[in-house]
């Protein structure tokens, strides 16, 4: 048991340097869309909901586990679709024009 | 190969996706096919999760799990597509406290589950951590919400003692998951989960306007922190990479973001910033100064003779849904030869990056985007700084006050301009609280009125003339 929980010692630390290492140099504009990203991300305690829920066997678990995957669904789609919804703004120069074209018309 | 070393593999493959798609949100080219990896690699998780077995059996309960997922689906799409772009910042929050109740409620539930075996003191104190973190995320974030979306005052709320209270509600919780740990008696457990929900509700109180954003990245770095604690609980190797990248990055990505404002962290989280602000609706002083204020049509002028003008906006422009409108006025003044660009303060809008992504929604060319360094060397030689809906990020007091709040902050110098134009709604001060001593600079005038009017008037005046 001891080992188990070393081994996860180990993973916690090496991430914990790879998550502040890899937004170390993020210009100041994306990091709205940096914040909605990783909040996708942790989105998946979706996943430990699901394995609650599928280990139940008394109602109240049952019950809490049903709310969990809810809310971590919640969670997961409600994150990427944001995030997602934030980064099609920055699309690159060739789209803009189109776009721009149509809002005319459309006037 | 095993079921379950697949299955592992599988995950391995996910966490490598997540690290990639914080890699790729770091750069504008690459942001988007980060996320659309990470969405990539959350769907392998899942999937592959449905073939897991627990305690030696398939999952039980495959339709609950489909059913919750299917209701979370249908509430989570088109609440994320349709609310307006100005709304961000209360969904992110909102989402983010979602996740730190499931984090919450899976490290109950696990509670429940392994009580009777008689777990190891760590194992927990792992669910104790998690089910504290989680809640407080949660509640923390259901004010923060409220606050944004204004089902609250949007303001710092402070009582008397408030700190020690704080303290003490904090000291509290922790006396109780030592006890659990003696005793693991359950029916505490409901008294550390109520606990914590009061530390969220009581932690956010305090904290308001403009330092709200920052908090939200703080509560997302706590869920994230949540859902490794619950990884460690499951013994999940996913879960623990997944969360500690969002706590580490979270936490980091808060302390940039007080420094964007010129602050430290804790001077954000427990300073009660802006909360005693006695804002004067009267456009004249005590000491009697008055404002130069002028007509839409005064300042369309004012602009034809410009040759270089210098936008400068915030969040009143994004309130008064103005962006598409000023990008129009951005073209007209163009076509008549004159050099026009927006300079942005990293903190504009509600959220750091907020007014990029809502210049970018009305069309404006990215390359007329100015961060704020460069706008400032910029703005010695413009004509004209149209201040929209901004106020304490252009405020010298940040730079010329040393007994100002928001002394220290890094400002647009607005006033380096030969004029400065303010389109205000009222001599209300901004968000921080603060006056403004640039409303009363010779150079400036002020055009009061909802922005998207008033620029609507400007580039009809500009067109005319």
């Amino acid at each position: 048991m001891g080992n188990v929980l070393l081994q996860y010692a180990t993973v916690l630390m090496l991430t914990i340097f790879v998550g502040i290492e890899i937004i170390a140099k993020v210009p100041s504009i994306l990091h709205t869309p940096l914040m909605s990203g990783s909040n996708a991300i942790h989105g998946v305690i979706l996943v430990g909901s699901m394995l609650i829920l599928g280990e139940a066997n008394t109602n109240l678990q049952e019950i809490l586990g049903f709310l969990a995957v809810i809310l971590a669904t919640l969670n997961v789609v409600g994150g990427f679709v944001v995030t997602d919804r934030m980064l099609e703004m920055f699309k690159p120069k060739s789209a803009q024009p189109k776009a721009a074209a149509k809002e005319e018309v459309a006037q | 190969m095993s079921r379950e070393t697949l299955i592992d593999l599988l995950y391995l493959f996910s966490a490598t996706t997540f690290v990639l798609a914080l890699k790729g949100l770091g750069s504008p080219k690459r942001a988007r096919m980060g996320n659309m990896t990470a969405a990539f690699g959350m769907l392998v998780a899942i999937v592959a999760t449905f073939f897991k077995y627990v305690d030696g059996h398939p999952l039980h309960h495959v339709w609950l799990i489909l059913l919750a997922m299917f209701i979370g689906l249908i509430v989570a799409v088109p609440v994320a597509r349709f609310v307006k772009m100005t709304a961000m910042p209360q969904l992110v929050a909102i989402f983010n406290g979602v996740g730190g109740g499931a984090a919450s409620l899976v490290s109950i539930t696990e509670f429940v589950h392994i009580k009777s075996t008689h777990p190891a003191t760590y194992v927990t104190l792992e669910v104790l951590l998690g089910v504290l973190i989680g809640t407080v995320s949660f509640s923390g974030s259901a004010i923060a919400f409220a606050k944004l979306q204004e089902l609250m005052t949007g303001r710092p709320v402070t009582y008397p003692g408030q700190q020690v209270i704080n303290g003490i509600v904090g000291l509290a919780s922790l006396a109780v998951i030592v006890t659990i740990l003696v005793t693991s008696s359950t029916p505490l457990l409901w008294v550390l989960l109520a606990l914590s929900f009061v530390l969220g509700v009581i932690f956010v109180l305090p904290i308001g306007g403009a330092d709200v954003p920052v908090l939200i990245s703080l509560l997302n770095a706590f869920t994230g922190l949540a859902v490794a604690a619950s990884g460690f609980t499951l013994g999940s190797n996913l879960l623990i990479v997944a969360g500690t990248l969002v706590g580490a990055s979270g936490i980091l990505l808060t302390r940039l973001m007080s420094k964007a404002m010129g602050r430290s962290l804790s001077n954000v989280l427990f300073s009660a910033f802006g909360s005693n602000v006695t804002a004067s609706g009267a456009t004249e002083r005590a000491d009697g100064r008055s404002v130069r204020s002028g007509t839409p049509q005064d300042i369309a002028i004012l602009l034809g003779f410009a040759s270089r003008v210098v936008f400068i906006p915030g969040y009143g422009l994004a309130v008064s849904q103005g962006q598409h409108v000023l990008r129009e006025l951005a073209e007209e003044l163009e076509k008549k030869g004159i050099e026009v660009f927006y300079a942005i303060h990293p903190v504009a809008g509600r959220m750091p990056g907020h007014m990029n992504v809502l210049l970018a929604e009305a069309n404006v060319p990215y390359e007329q985007l100015v961060e704020m360094d460069e706008a400032n060397s910029e703005l010695q030689t413009a004509d004209v700084a149209l201040v929209v809906g901004a106020n304490d990020t252009v405020n010298p007091a940040a730079t010329d006050d040393k007994t100002s709040p928001i002394y220290g902050m890094p400002i647009i110098h607005a006033d380096l301009a030969e004029n400065v134009v303010f389109l205000k709604r009222s001599m209300r001060p901004g968000f921080a609280g603060i006056e403004n001593e640039l409303l009363y600079n010779p150079k400036t005038t002020l055009v009061f009125g909802d922005a998207k009017d008033t620029l609507t008037k400007m580039v009809a005046a500009v067109k005319a003339g």
